[in-house]
């Protein structure tokens, strides 16, 4: 019974933590799709965020769920700059190396990295919020429960933050104009261009939500995780593992390429030992390479075609 | 005259020791051509084959763990880690290469990213095999001076050179640059690419190997973190060759001086020694965007510009 109590729960744990990691990996898949290079500084803009949430809890004392609606839009106006004056200039600049973008964005990411050591020192911090160990038990909503379960109180507000992040995204991508013109440039630039998207502009802005994103990431991830300026290189491994899980550019892909990766990650801190998360999170990217080359994406289409 | 610049570079080389430097300075000159031999071949891999690997801490720190673990465990001379580490390393390529060469651009480059820092993950793991995060001690150094160390990694960067010269100019160079400029033409006109994509990640990880092996040597001290550094190797590694000059015989050796000296000097100076992250960062930007090429790469554009502000400045 314990056995099953301690799998349930670990499950409950991945499900809780793979909603967040949905959130970061949609940045970089919608990066990914439309401009087709990998922001390596996508992790240290999470770093970021989760700065800006930090110091808005100690110096004014809003809540981190509320810094969501601060971290995000600055956020947004940062992977705007980042975008527009220093990724466009070298789209332009003629090379040997096609990945020269890639590099630039490495180069960002030491650039932000070491400028929050220099300024917040190398400490670990966390927020210090009064909910931070609450939880709910099954046992007191289901008396004669055979099992004992419990649901923090932080991570499930995530989640739930998480998932609703997750539907207005999905809402903006359906729905509006700006949304359609962003999938139309990801599928096709050229055509895009032919049909009157103005592709430079959707360029600057998806950079921006995808920045955006990882920013609210970060506000979501403080309450439950503690923060130092070198934590922005495993979340970058971590999204670009969910983006090739879920299939490189697709948004529901991520999504659940997400929720695996979390599940996963959870088991294996469980049963194999906390150290040894992150070569889980290698394993099950190579075999995703291996056995599933296409992602789910691959999955999803081939069950909506018939094939 | 140019033809003849690696020569005079080599016995100008050869008779620096004699000059009667102080120690520092030759430990200087030893991370200047430890940094080459790991430059050259980096770009082998990425300047000519075109595929940018982020993960070349892998093979270094491999390369310096075989050496570690043969004196730890087996009790045999670090130094001996050197031709181990040619077998070791290029198996732990092979494999490696396996998985990440079904990769391509910047999906490639991720990946060694990955196998970088599961690298580090895993050594730090694995205390019974490693020594963890305590790393692994070498007690009893072969020389106390530095001149020998310094002749062993010349010679290994000057043979690292040739290597890479002929390598490039056979025919295997120009698969390599076929594939770079574009894989699918490549494989059309009946190239292997897979297989000689793999050739050079093996060639270019037991060369970086081999340094790390020396690295174990000459250091003394090996742990994951110094080993397996994604900031202080595997992105050193990419700057030395950007800087320098991308799919150029001197780019790395002029790439690690500049790297090398630059570090000293950054770390040295008081009150910036700590942005010498920040300060290379932004290196590595200003690189990217007006030197894409590197020094050696875009030398004509580089020398253009400079007399044209002498002329205006005059």
């Amino acid at each position: 019974m314990v056995k099953l109590e301690v799998f349930l729960q670990t499950l409950i744990q991945g499900f809780l933590m793979g909603g967040l990691y949905a959130l970061i990996g949609l940045g970089m898949t919608l990066i990914m799709g439309v401009m087709k290079i990998i922001n390596l500084a996508h992790g240290e803009l999470m770093m970021v965020a989760m700065y800006v949430a930090y110091w808005m809890f100690v110096l004014f004392h809003i809540d981190p769920y509320l810094s969501v609606f601060i971290a995000t839009p600055l956020l947004f106006f940062l992977g705007i700059a980042i975008q527009k004056f220093l990724i466009n200039p070298v789209l332009k600049v003629d090379s040997i190396l096609p990945e020269n973008q890639v590099i630039l964005t490495v180069g960002v990411g030491m650039v932000l990295a070491n400028l929050a050591t220099i300024f917040f020192t190398s400490d670990y911090r966390s927020t210090p919020v009064g909910y931070a160990t609450k939880a709910w038990y099954l046992s007191d909503y289901w008396k004669t429960s055979p099992i004992e379960l419990s649901l923090s109180v932080p991570w499930t507000v995530s989640f739930v933050f998480a998932v609703f992040i997750t539907t207005a995204l999905w809402f903006f991508l359906a729905k509006t104009d700006t949304g359609k013109s962003i999938r139309a440039t990801a599928q096709d630039p050229d055509a895009a261009l032919l049909m009157g998207v103005n592709v430079k502009l959707m360029r600057v802005v998806t950079f921006g939500i995808g920045s955006g994103l990882v920013g609210a990431a970060g506000c979501l991830f403080i309450p439950i995780y503690y923060l130092y300026p070198a934590l922005g290189g495993q979340f970058t491994l971590i999204a670009f593992v969910i983006t090739i899980l879920g299939g490189l550019g697709s948004t529901v892909g991520a999504i659940i390429g997400g929720l695996i990766l979390g599940v996963f990650e959870s088991l294996t801190s469980t049963y194999v030992g906390m150290g040894w998360a992150p070569v889980g999170r290698f394993v099950i990217f190579v075999a995703c390479l291996i056995f599933l080359p296409g992602g789910v994406a691959s999955l999803l289409r081939k069950k909506r075609f018939g094939r | 005259m140019r033809r003849h610049i690696p020569l005079i570079v080599l016995t100008i080389a050869a008779l620096l020791p004699f000059a009667g430097f102080s120690t520092y300075v030759m430990h200087i000159l030893i991370l200047v051509f430890i940094w080459t031999t790991i430059g050259m071949a980096w770009n082998l891999l990425g300047g000519y084959c075109g595929q940018v690997s982020f993960g070349h801490a892998a093979y270094f720190g491999v390369g310096a763990y075989t050496a570690g673990i043969l004196y730890a465990k087996l009790g045999m001379s670090p130094w001996w880690g050197i031709p181990f580490s040619i077998v070791i390393v290029g198996i732990f390529a092979l494999i490696l290469g396996f998985i990440v060469l079904r990769l391509r651009g910047p999906f490639f480059a991720l990946a060694t990213l990955a196998s970088g820092e599961v690298m580090r993950i895993t050594a730090e793991n694995l205390v019974g095999f490693t020594g963890g995060s305590l790393g692994i001690m070498v007690q009893e150094r072969t020389w106390v001076g530095k001149l020998w160390y310094y002749y062993i990694i010349l010679l290994i960067a000057s043979a690292t050179y040739f290597l890479v010269k002929k390598l490039i100019e056979s025919k295997l160079g120009y698969y390599f640059v076929a594939i770079r400029e574009d894989q699918d033409a490549a494989e059309s006109l009946g190239i292997n690419t897979t297989f000689y994509k793999t050739i050079a990640l093996c060639l270019s990880g037991t060369i970086t190997g081999i340094a790390g092996a020396f690295y174990t040597n000459y250091m003394g001290y090996i742990d994951p973190n110094v080993v397996f550094a994604l900031h202080d190797i595997s992105i050193i590694a990419i700057m030395i060759v950007m800087v320098g000059g991308v799919a150029t015989y001197l780019g790395p050796f002029v790439g690690a001086i500049i790297m090398v000296v630059l570090a000293e000097f950054i770390r040295s100076l008081p009150g910036l020694g700590t942005a010498y992250q920040t300060l290379f960062g932004i290196l590595l930007i200003v690189i990217v965007i007006y030197l894409p090429n590197g020094i050696v790469g875009d030398f004509p554009k580089l020398s253009r510009v400079l007399s044209r502000m002498v002329r205006t400045s005059r």
